[in-house]
C-alpha cells in the first residue's frame, strides 16, 4: 500500500516536473528571442553589417523568382566583369529557411516583408538553439543540467553577437543545426534507434546546407567514435589483450634466446632493432617529403590557419585582413563567454563522474572547440554552446549537491529528506534513468528478446551496478549546512553577474547594426547614417548599369542597397580581382584611373572616418590593400608606404603614400573642414593638405564625410600642346623672350 | 515592325547628333566668322562663297564687336566658328578663351587662321588644341628650295608646298595637282598627341625664323617637323582646322598661278582653293562622319534580343554604319570593321561582312566562359569620326537541367553509386533475414 502511494507520489512529482520544465523551456525561448531585440528597439528593424545584406538580397531573389531560378542564379552585378554563380557557390540553408518562413506566412495571409522575416530569423533560431541545448544536455546529464544549459545558451554573449535581430547570417541557423545534430547523435548513441539515426543524417544535411562549419561535425563525430572504441577496449579487454601480447613477445624472446648462442642473440637483437629503426626512418622521411613537396597539400588556407595560427598572416593577407579570422585575446574570452570560462573545468570534472559515451562526447566537443576558438575569433561561436553545456552541467551538479545537503540537514525533515536525498541523487547521477528511459526499458522487457534487446539489458545491468555504488558514495557527500547556503548564494550571485553581463552585452556591445552608428556626447545622441545616405545617393543619381568600385568590404552593401554593379565584394573568391582593386587604390591617380577605366568603373567609393573619428575606415584598412595588391602585382611594395616601418599619414609620410589614390580620395578638400586637416582617427594633421584631383571628381560626400563618392573623369576632349599656360607665358617666358629678341636685334 | 524599331533607334540617336552637328537640317547651319577687319570679307570672298553655296549661313562680325556671343540662354547660336582675326588680343562681348574651348568641347567646329604677328590669344587657343606655334612672334616659315617662284626674288617666305596628307576622306578623292601657296608662321605638333594631324607639312629644307634678321642661333623649328596646316578631331568628334597663314585663304592666293622652285611646270591656278575647300568640307562634317545605328544581336535562328546568353550559344551580331555625304546618309562600305566579344580582353575578334547597303553582320559562338561580356566595335580610321560602340551582355553557365544526362567520362562513378545502392540493399536483406 505504502509502496503504491509512494509510486503515485513519484509519478505526480514527475508530471509536475515535466510541466514545470515545459514552462521553463518556453520562458527560455522567450528570453532567447527577446534579449536579441535590443537592436530593433534601440535602432530600427534593419539588416546588419555586410554579409547579411548579401543573404537578404539572395532571399529577395528566392522569394521573387522561385527555387529553380535561385539554384541557377548567375549574378552579373557583382565581381564585374566575371560575375558570380550564386546558386552554386552559396550555402542555401539560411536563405531557404527564411524563404520558407516567408512563404508560409504569406500563404497564411500574414503579409510580412522579406526584410522583416530576415531580421527576425536569427532570434527565432536562437530560441530553437536553446531548446536543442536542453535536449542535448538532458541526454548527457539529465533535465536539470539541460534547463541550466539552455538558460545559459539563451543569453551567452558570443552567440548573441551573431544572432541579434538583423544579423541575418549563416551562423544564425547553423548554431541551432550544430547543436541539434549533436543532440540527435547522442540520442542515437543512447537509444541505438534507426529513427534517430535517420533524423541525425537529415539534421546534418541541414547543417551542411547552412554553414561551412559543418566540417567541425564531420571531424568531431568520427573522433568520438574512435574514442568510444578505444575506451571500450581499455575498460574491458584492452589491458588483458595488452598483457596477452606482452607475454607472447616475452615468450618469443626467451625462446629465441634459448635456441641462439648469446653472441648470435646480440646480433639478432641489433638486426631487428636496426631494421625497425630504418623502416621507421624511411616512413618518416616519406612523410616529411610529402609534406615538404607541396606547402598546402591541397588544404585550403583557412583550414591551414586552423592548424597553424600564424599561417594566414604569413602567406595569405586576404584571410589575415579579416578581423574575425584573427586569434582572440584573453579579454575577448571574458567578454564572450564570461563566467562560463570558470565553470567549464567544473563541468568537465562532472562529466567524468561517471564517464558515459554521451559525456565523453561533450568533453571532446569542448576540448576541440577551445582549441579552435584560440585560433580564430570567429570560432568562439562554436565554443559558446559547448561552454554553456559544460557550465550547465557544473551548475546543476553543484546545486544538486548543495540543495541535497541543505535538505538533509534541515531540522524536522530528516526522515523524509534522507529518502529524498537518496532518490534525487540516483536521479541526477544516473542520467540515463529518467522516466522515459525506464519506461522504455520496461517495454523492452515485454518485447520478444531479440539480440539487440539482450545486449541492451546487459548494458543496463552494467550501468546500474556502478550507479548503486555511486549512490552509496554520494550519500556520504553531504556538506555542512552553512557552507551549502553560502555556496548557493555565491552561485546565484555568479549567475546574476552573468545575466547582468549578458544583458549589457546584448544591449550595448552587440546591438549596433554597423550601418547606422551612434555616439553619445554632452549634447545628446548623435546618429551617423552616412552609409545609407551614400547608397541612396548612388541608387538615385547613377545609371542602372554603372559600376562602382570600392574596397571589398562594401561590395555586398552596394549591390543590396544601391543596386549597382560592383567590382569586388565580401565573397572573396578571386584574389587577383581584389588585388587589382587594391593596386588601383595604392597607385597614383593616373595609373589608378587606367585600372578603373579598364574595368569600366564609373564611380569610386571610399569610407573616411577622419572627420568624426570612425576607426574602421579605408585609410586604416589601406595597408591590407597594399599587401593584397602587392601579393599579385609586385610593383606595389609595402615598404614604400611605410616610414621606418611605421604607417603614417602626417608630414612624415612617404611620397608614395601621399600620392596614392586612397590618400587623395580620402583627404581631398579635408583641409576645408577645420582649416588644419586634423584627422581624428589617426590623431594627427595630415601630410599633404592642398591638392587637386586631375582624373577624378568628387560627386558626393555624405553629411559626416564618412562616405565619399568620386566619379572618373572622361579622357580629355583635347590634348594640350607643350607651350606653357598663358599667364606664366605672358609674365615670364614670352616676356623674357621678347626682351631677349629685342636685345638681340636692337636695330629692328 | 522592324521599320518602326529602326525609327525608334534612330530617334534615340537623334539627340546625340543634334548636340554636335545637325545633318538633319543642314540648310540652317550657322557659322560665326570673326574678322580683324571687314575688308577681309571681300578679300577672302571666294572661300566664304564656297561655304555659303554649300548651305552655310555666315555671320560676319568684327572680333572686338561688343555684342558678339556664342551662346544665349544656354543654347549655342552657331554650329561653327571661323577665326580670321590673328591679331585680336581680346574678343568683344562674352567670347573669351574659355568660351571658345567650351564651344569646341560641346562638339562644335572651329577654323583658326593665324599669321606672323598672331596674338597671344590666338596662340593660346591653338595650344589648347595641341598646336604649338613658333614662339618667336616675328618668325615665319622660310624655305630656300621649295618656295614659289615669283617676279621678285623676295625672302622665300611664300612657300609652295605639295606635301599633303594622303587621305581621300580629308582632301577628297580628286588629286590636288597644283602646290598650295603658304605664307605665315609654322607650328609643331607633339608626337604623343594622337588627336592632331599634319595635313600640309613643310619641306625638309624649311625652317622657321625671322626673315628680316640674320640667323644668329639655330632655328627651333626645322624641316618637315614644321606643320603648315593641321587638323584636330577632338574625342567628341568636334573638328578644328588650324593654319599658320590667313592669306592662304585669300582670293589672291586662290587665283594666282604657282610654280614651285626647281620644277619646270607652272600651274595656272594654285591648289589653295581645292585644298581649303575640301578641307572645309571635312571640318564641317560633310565627309568622314560616320554613324552606327541599329545594333542588333540575337541567337542564331531567333529574332528577339535576349537579356542574357548561355555559354556556347550561337549568335548573330549586326550593326548599320552610314556616312554623311553632306546631303544624306549614305551606306558606308569598308572591309575592316571588326567586332570584339570582350571581357577584360577580346575572347572573339571577327571581321564584319557587309551587304554594301550599310549593314555589317557576323555570326559566332559564345566562348565557353561565363561573365559579363561586351560587344565592342572600336573603329578608328584616319579622318573618320571614331566609332566606339559597346553593348553589355551577360553570359551565364548552363542551368542544372541543361547538362547532358549522362557523361561518358563519368560512367565509373555512376557504376560506383549504383553498385553501392545494390550492395546496401543486399546487405540489408542478408542482415535482417539471416541469423
Amino acid at each position: 500500500m505504502a509502496a503504491s502511494e509512494t509510486s503515485k507520489e513519484t509519478i505526480l512529482r514527475y508530471a509536475f516536473g515535466n510541466v514545470l520544465s515545459f514552462f521553463i523551456l518556453v520562458l527560455i525561448g522567450v528570453l532567447a528571442f527577446s534579449i536579441r531585440l535590443f537592436s530593433v528597439i534601440k535602432y530600427e528593424s534593419v539588416i546588419h553589417e555586410f554579409d547579411p545584406y548579401f543573404n537578404y538580397r539572395v532571399t529577395q531573389y528566392l522569394t521573387k523568382n522561385g527555387i529553380y531560378d535561385f539554384w541557377n542564379w548567375f549574378d552579373d552585378r557583382t565581381w564585374y566583369p566575371l560575375g558570380r554563380v550564386i546558386g552554386g557557390t552559396v550555402y542555401p540553408g539560411l536563405t531557404l529557411t527564411a524563404g520558407t518562413i516567408w512563404w508560409l506566412l504569406s500563404s497564411l495571409n500574414i503579409p510580412l516583408s522579406v526584410e522583416t522575416v530576415c531580421v527576425f530569423t536569427a532570434p527565432i533560431f536562437s530560441a530553437f538553439a536553446s531548446w536543442a541545448t536542453y535536449l542535448l544536455t538532458k541526454e548527457v546529464k539529465g533535465a536539470g543540467a539541460g534547463l541550466m544549459a539552455a538558460a545559459l545558451l539563451a543569453m551567452v554573449p558570443s552567440y548573441i553577437s551573431r544572432s541579434v535581430a538583423g544579423s541575418y547570417d549563416n551562423e544564425a541557423v547553423a548554431i541551432f543545426a550544430l547543436i541539434f545534430t549533436f543532440y540527435l547523435y547522442i540520442k542515437t548513441l543512447n537509444t541505438g534507434s534507426l529513427f534517430y539515426a535517420t533524423l541525425n543524417a537529415i539534421a546534418y544535411f541541414y547543417m551542411v546546407c547552412s554553414w561551412g562549419g559543418y566540417t567541425f561535425i564531420i571531424n568531431l563525430i568520427p573522433m568520438h567514435v574512435l574514442l568510444c572504441i578505444v575506451t571500450v577496449m581499455t575498460s574491458e579487454h584492452f589491458a588483458s589483450f595488452l598483457v596477452f601480447i606482452i607475454i607472447h613477445v616475452v615468450a618469443l624472446v626467451y625462446y629465441i634466446k634459448g635456441i641462439l648462442s648469446p653472441k648470435m642473440f646480440k646480433v639478432a637483437v641489433t638486426f631487428v632493432v636496426s631494421i625497425g629503426v630504418v623502416v621507421c626512418g624511411a616512413v618518416l622521411a616519406v612523410l616529411i617529403a610529402l609534406v615538404a613537396s607541396s606547402p598546402t597539400k591541397g588544404w585550403s588556407g583557412r583550414s591551414l590557419s586552423l592548424l597553424d595560427p600564424t599561417y594566414a598572416s604569413k602567406y595569405i593577407p586576404i584571410i589575415a585582413s579579416v578581423s574575425e579570422h584573427q586569434p582572440p585575446t584573453w579579454p575577448s574570452y571574458f567578454m564572450d563567454i564570461n563566467v562560463l570560462a570558470f565553470l567549464v573545468p567544473a563541468g568537465i570534472i562532472a562529466c567524468f563522474s561517471p564517464l558515459s559515451d554521451a559525456s565523453s562526447f561533450v568533453i571532446l566537443y569542448i576540448v576541440t572547440s577551445v582549441y579552435f576558438s584560440g585560433v580564430m575569433v570567429r570560432l568562439m561561436l562554436v565554443l559558446a554552446p559547448a561552454a554553456c553545456i559544460m557550465s550547465g552541467i557544473a551548475l546543476s551538479a553543484a546545486f544538486d549537491v548543495f540543495t541535497r545537503s541543505i535538505k538533509f540537514q534541515l531540522p524536522g525533515a530528516t526522515e523524509n529528506s534522507e529518502r529524498d536525498a537518496g532518490e534525487t541523487s540516483s536521479n541526477s547521477v544516473v542520467a540515463q534513468n529518467d522516466v522515459a528511459k525506464t519506461e522504455k526499458n520496461e517495454d523492452a522487457v515485454k518485447e520478444r528478446p531479440s539480440k539487440k534487446n539482450r545486449k541492451k539489458e546487459k548494458e543496463k545491468e552494467n550501468v546500474e551496478k556502478p550507479s548503486v555504488k555511486s549512490q552509496i558514495k554520494k550519500k556520504l557527500l553531504i556538506l555542512p549546512l552553512e557552507a551549502s547556503i553560502i555556496a548557493i548564494f555565491l552561485l546565484v550571485l555568479l549567475g546574476a553577474f552573468y545575466v547582468v553581463h549578458c544583458v549589457w552585452a546584448a544591449a550595448e556591445a552587440y546591438s549596433a547594426p554597423s550601418i547606422v552608428l551612434t555616439s553619445h556626447s554632452q549634447d545628446g545622441l548623435h546618429v551617423f547614417d552616412d552609409f545609407r545616405e551614400a547608397y541612396a545617393w548612388l541608387s538615385h543619381n547613377t545609371e542602372v548599369d554603372d559600376k562602382v568600385a570600392s574596397w571589398w568590404d562594401y561590395g555586398y552593401q552596394t549591390t543590396a542597397m544601391a543596386n549597382r554593379t560592383v567590382i569586388v565584394d565580401n565573397n572573396t573568391w578571386n584574389n587577383t580581382h581584389i588585388a587589382t582593386v587594391g593596386t588601383a587604390m595604392s597607385s597614383p591617380e593616373k595609373a589608378a584611373w587606367e585600372i578603373f577605366n579598364s574595368l569600366d568603373v564609373k564611380y569610386v567609393l571610399v569610407v573616411f572616418g577622419g572627420l568624426v573619428g570612425y576607426p574602421s575606415d579605408d585609410i586604416n584598412k589601406f595597408l591590407w590593400m597594399v599587401r593584397i595588391g602587392g601579393g599579385v602585382f609586385p610593383h606595389i611594395k609595402e615598404p614604400d608606404y611605410l616610414r621606418d616601418g611605421q604607417y603614417r599619414i602626417d608630414s612624415q609620410a612617404t611620397p608614395t603614400m601621399l600620392n596614392c589614390l586612397m590618400y587623395k580620395l580620402s583627404y581631398y578638400r579635408f583641409v576645408e573642414t577645420d582649416g588644419k586637416a586634423f584627422d581624428r582617427v589617426r590623431r594627427t594633421e595630415i601630410g599633404k593638405k592642398y591638392f587637386k584631383l586631375t582624373h577624378f571628381e568628387e560627386v558626393f560626400t555624405t553629411h559626416h564625410w564618412m562616405v565619399r563618392i568620386y566619379k572618373l573623369k572622361p579622357p580629355k576632349n583635347r590634348i594640350r600642346g607643350r607651350a606653357k599656360k598663358s599667364k606664366s607665358k605672358a609674365s615670364s617666358t614670352t616676356g623674357t623672350k621678347r626682351i631677349g629678341t629685342k636685345k638681340k636685334n636692337p636695330w629692328h | 515592325m522592324p521599320k518602326l524599331a529602326l525609327f525608334l533607334i534612330l530617334i534615340h540617336f537623334l539627340p546625340f547628333l543634334c548636340t554636335s552637328f545637325s545633318p538633319e537640317n543642314p540648310s540652317s547651319r550657322r557659322v560665326l566668322v570673326l574678322l580683324d577687319d571687314l575688308a577681309l570679307k571681300s578679300s577672302h570672298s571666294v572661300y566664304f562663297k564656297s561655304l555659303q553655296s554649300r548651305g552655310f549661313e555666315l555671320d560676319f562680325k568684327l572680333a572686338d564687336d561688343p555684342k558678339i556671343g556664342l551662346q544665349r540662354y544656354g543654347q549655342y547660336l552657331y554650329d561653327g566658328l571661323i577665326l580670321f582675326c590673328p591679331t585680336t588680343e581680346r574678343f568683344g562681348g562674352s567670347i573669351d578663351l574659355a568660351a571658345i574651348l567650351d564651344f569646341v568641347d560641346s562638339g562644335h567646329d572651329l577654323i583658326i587662321a593665324a599669321d606672323n604677328n598672331a596674338s597671344d590669344l590666338i596662340r593660346e587657343i591653338a595650344t589648347e588644341c595641341g598646336v604649338d606655334f613658333d614662339e618667336d612672334p616675328a618668325a615665319m616659315v622660310i624655305d630656300h628650295t621649295s618656295y614659289a617662284v615669283s617676279e621678285t626674288e623676295g625672302d622665300h617666305t611664300l612657300i609652295a608646298s605639295d606635301d599633303f596628307i594622303k587621305s581621300n576622306v580629308l582632301l577628297g578623292s580628286e588629286k590636288i595637282e597644283a602646290p598650295v601657296l603658304f605664307q605665315g608662321i609654322g607650328h609643331s605638333l607633339s608626337p604623343a598627341n594622337s588627336l592632331v594631324l599634319k595635313v600640309l607639312s613643310a619641306s625638309p629644307s624649311a625652317y622657321s625664323a625671322n626673315p628680316k634678321s640674320k640667323l644668329s642661333s639655330p632655328p627651333s623649328l626645322t624641316g618637315s617637323a614644321i606643320s603648315l596646316v593641321s587638323i584636330l578631331q577632338a574625342r567628341n568628334n568636334a573638328r578644328i582646322l588650324i593654319s599658320g597663314s590667313l592669306v592662304m585663304f585669300s582670293n589672291r592666293f586662290f587665283r594666282s598661278g604657282v610654280q614651285k622652285a626647281g620644277t619646270p611646270t607652272k600651274h595656272e591656278k594654285s591648289g589653295n582653293e581645292q585644298f581649303l575647300t575640301e578641307l572645309s568640307k571635312w571640318v564641317f562634317h560633310e565627309r568622314g562622319h560616320l554613324k552606327a545605328v541599329n545594333i542588333q544581336h540575337h541567337k542564331d535562328g531567333e529574332a528577339d534580343e535576349p537579356s542574357m546568353y548561355r555559354i556556347n550559344d550561337d549568335l548573330v551580331y549586326s550593326v548599320e554604319i552610314y556616312e554623311w555625304s553632306g546631303r544624306s546618309w549614305e551606306p558606308y562600305v569598308a572591309d575592316d570593321v571588326q567586332v570584339q566579344f570582350y571581357m577584360m580582353s577580346p575572347y572573339v575578334l571577327k571581321n564584319l561582312s557587309t551587304d554594301k547597303k550599310g549593314r555589317y553582320f557576323t555570326a559566332f559562338k559564345v566562348p565557353d566562359v561565363y561573365g559579363v561580356f561586351q560587344f565592342k566595335v572600336e573603329y578608328q580610321r584616319l579622318g573618320y569620326t571614331s566609332l566606339s560602340l559597346s553593348k553589355q551582355i551577360p553570359v551565364r553557365p548552363y542551368r542544372h537541367n541543361e547538362y547532358e544526362r549522362f557523361i561518358p567520362a563519368a560512367y565509373p562513378y555512376y557504376g560506383a553509386a549504383f553498385s553501392m545502392m545494390a550492395g546496401f540493399f543486399i546487405f540489408t536483406a542478408v542482415h535482417l533475414y539471416n541469423k
